[in-house]
């Protein structure tokens, strides 16, 4: 064979390697989705998603407290999470500088690598402990410092792509280094501050462990943020582990419903920012 | 040498014709002519260690527009950085020498004092994401000058100012990134005019910008002349001989040669600066 033939057959070959990589690389994904379709697509239906959970043992009922649990707890959780990591975050990247940043950024990237399970015991001593009883509150706190790393890291990327003139506009009129942070850096990047928020809420939506004893569970609807609270991925582990096949189904249709709710924001945001960042090319 | 000439002769061709050109009014023999509105004495200026710019003395006049020219990473932004002290973002950078505005200290003077009597228009046109009309409105905010009807009104003196008033007076609420790159730069120009400083820095504003866009800023200066100070920087030394009445040769962080344009570009006394202009390097 010539070396031209050679090179084009090499050519060839490593790029179907690669593709098949890939493709090998996003299967579990599609397998995931597949099997929950399969699985769980029948059983989401108007009882399910309006109902509250039937006794043990009695068939049908549904997972709306469960649905509107979920929801409370993100609710929370962004309370707590987004204003102070978005703060942290625009102090990392406008007036970091070294020393505390460094530190700060460190732990941030420590936290998020915290396993979810601790979190949960961390929250459950903190927060359970003393108002001695398991609540919504609890959960919204335990998500919360999920959240917080994930928010304060993105927060600070996105900054940091606002270009350096834009800045100097802004100092170059007079205005200080605060006023030109808050009326033109952060408005520039604020669009992708914003995906980010929705980004990591969609990543702790599907977090179980943190909840297991914070939110722990509740077959009615939760008064308030003081009672325990169901959610999604709790009534799934619950009725997973269950011996009855009602509630494995029920456990399916919950599972398709989280999973269809995470990649809705996932993919949404992600057309955002995608639009944003061409439109910004243009300009 | 019949190169050269050659040279020198397209260079000059583009000497505005209509511009009378103070043949006279050569800035070291303090001969009748506008007055000083920044004064330089021996500035220096370093990044850390580096020294950027060496012993650099110059007057800057009043209501006229100096250029300044030289080979890229000669020196002429910093020097251009040092008149408004943009250069305090970037670390351990400092600068030393006497630097006049008037009879203050640029070195004294409180920042955002300086940067409201000394506005700067940036290479790239660079909108804030907001509207027009906020845009323009920003440095007057900031400074507390107008507000209400007082405001509206600032904002159309300013774009009218920047001759962009009849481009967008019916879109003031649409947001500034929807411009065009030579509107966007007017809008620049705008925006530093709103606060009526008395100087305006110019960071080779049209080299981002279409030949069409050029001129129509090349224009404009020359009315924003009867009004402020300006200073600009270009790589072009075409622009330089078209609008500057004055020019400034820098290399290798010195200002080799200042003068009135037509000395500069005609009878320059220094042979670097003839080397220059007639494109024998840089």
């Amino acid at each position: 064979m010539n070396r031209l033939g050679w090179r084009k057959a090499v050519n060839a070959i490593m790029s179907a390697v690669t593709a098949l990589c890939a493709v090998t690389a996003v299967a579990p994904l599609l397998f995931v989705l597949g099997i929950l379709a399969v699985k769980g697509a029948s059983s989401i239906n108007w009882s399910f998603l309006t109902q509250l959970p039937k006794p043990t043992g009695e068939l049908g009922g549904g997972m709306a407290n469960a649905i509107v649990g979920s929801g409370q707890l993100l609710l929370l959780a962004a309370l707590f999470g987004v204003p102070l990591g978005v703060a942290g975050g625009i102090y990392l990247s406008e007036f970091g500088g070294w020393g505390v940043p460094f530190v700060v950024r460190y732990a941030a990237d420590l936290l998020v690598s915290v396993p979810s399970i601790v979190i949960g015991i961390f929250a459950y001593a903190v927060v359970v402990v003393r108002m001695g009883h398991f609540s919504s509150l609890a959960g919204g706190f335990a998500l919360a410092v999920m959240l917080l790393p994930i928010v304060v890291t993105n927060t600070e990327q996105f900054l940091r792509t606002v270009p350096v003139w834009l800045r100097e506009g802004s100092l170059a009129l007079g205005a200080g280094h605060w006023k030109t942070t808050i009326s033109v850096v952060v408005p520039a990047a604020m669009q992708g501050i914003l995906t980010g928020i929705l980004l990591a809420l969609a990543r702790v939506a599907g977090e179980t462990a943190p909840l297991l004893f914070t939110a722990f569970n509740n077959d009615y609807w939760a008064r308030g943020f003081q009672q325990p609270v169901s959610s999604l991925p709790v009534r799934i582990y619950e009725y997973a582990l269950s011996p009855y096949d009602d509630y494995h189904r029920q456990a399916w249709a919950a599972a398709l419903l989280l999973l269809g709710l995470v990649l809705i924001v996932n993919v949404l945001s992600r057309l955002v920012l995608a639009k944003k960042m061409a439109s910004r090319r243009i300009a | 040498m019949i190169a050269t000439d050659a040279a020198r002769a397209n260079v000059t061709e583009n000497l505005n014709p209509e511009r009378p050109q103070e043949a006279a009014a050569v800035p070291e023999t303090g001969k009748t002519q506008a007055a000083v509105k920044i004064k330089a004495r021996n500035v220096d200026f370093f990044y850390g260690a580096k020294q950027v710019l060496q012993g650099i003395s110059a007057d800057i006049r009043e209501r006229k527009i100096t250029a300044l020219i030289g080979p890229s990473g000669c020196g002429k932004t910093t020097f251009l950085r040092t008149i408004n002290r943009m250069y305090e973002t970037v670390k351990h950078a400092r600068a030393e020498g006497e630097l006049l505005l008037d009879s203050d200290s640029i070195f004294d003077l409180a920042l955002p004092n300086l940067r409201r009597r000394v506005g700067m228009v940036f290479q790239k046109p660079n909108p804030f994401p907001k509207s027009i009309f906020d845009n323009v409105a920003y440095g007057p905010r900031v400074h507390g000058l107008a507000n209400g009807a007082r405001l509206t009104e600032l904002v159309e003196q300013s774009l009218r100012g920047a001759a962009l008033w009849d481009e967008v007076k019916d879109s003031l609420q649409k947001s500034a990134l929807s411009l065009s790159g030579g509107q966007q730069q007017r809008l620049s120009i705008a925006r530093a005019l709103a606060i009526d400083p008395e100087v305006l820095l110019l960071d080779e504003p049209c080299s981002a910008l279409d030949p069409i866009s050029t001129a129509k800023i090349e224009e404009l200066l020359f009315t924003i002349e009867n009004r402020c100070t300006l200073i600009i920087v270009t790589h072009n030394m075409a622009q330089a001989a078209r609008v500057a009445d004055y020019t400034g040769f820098f290399l290798m962080g010195k200002l080799v040669e200042f003068n009135d344009t037509k000395t500069i570009f005609t009878t320059p006394a220094r042979k670097e600066t003839e080397d220059y202009i007639t494109g024998r390097f840089g």
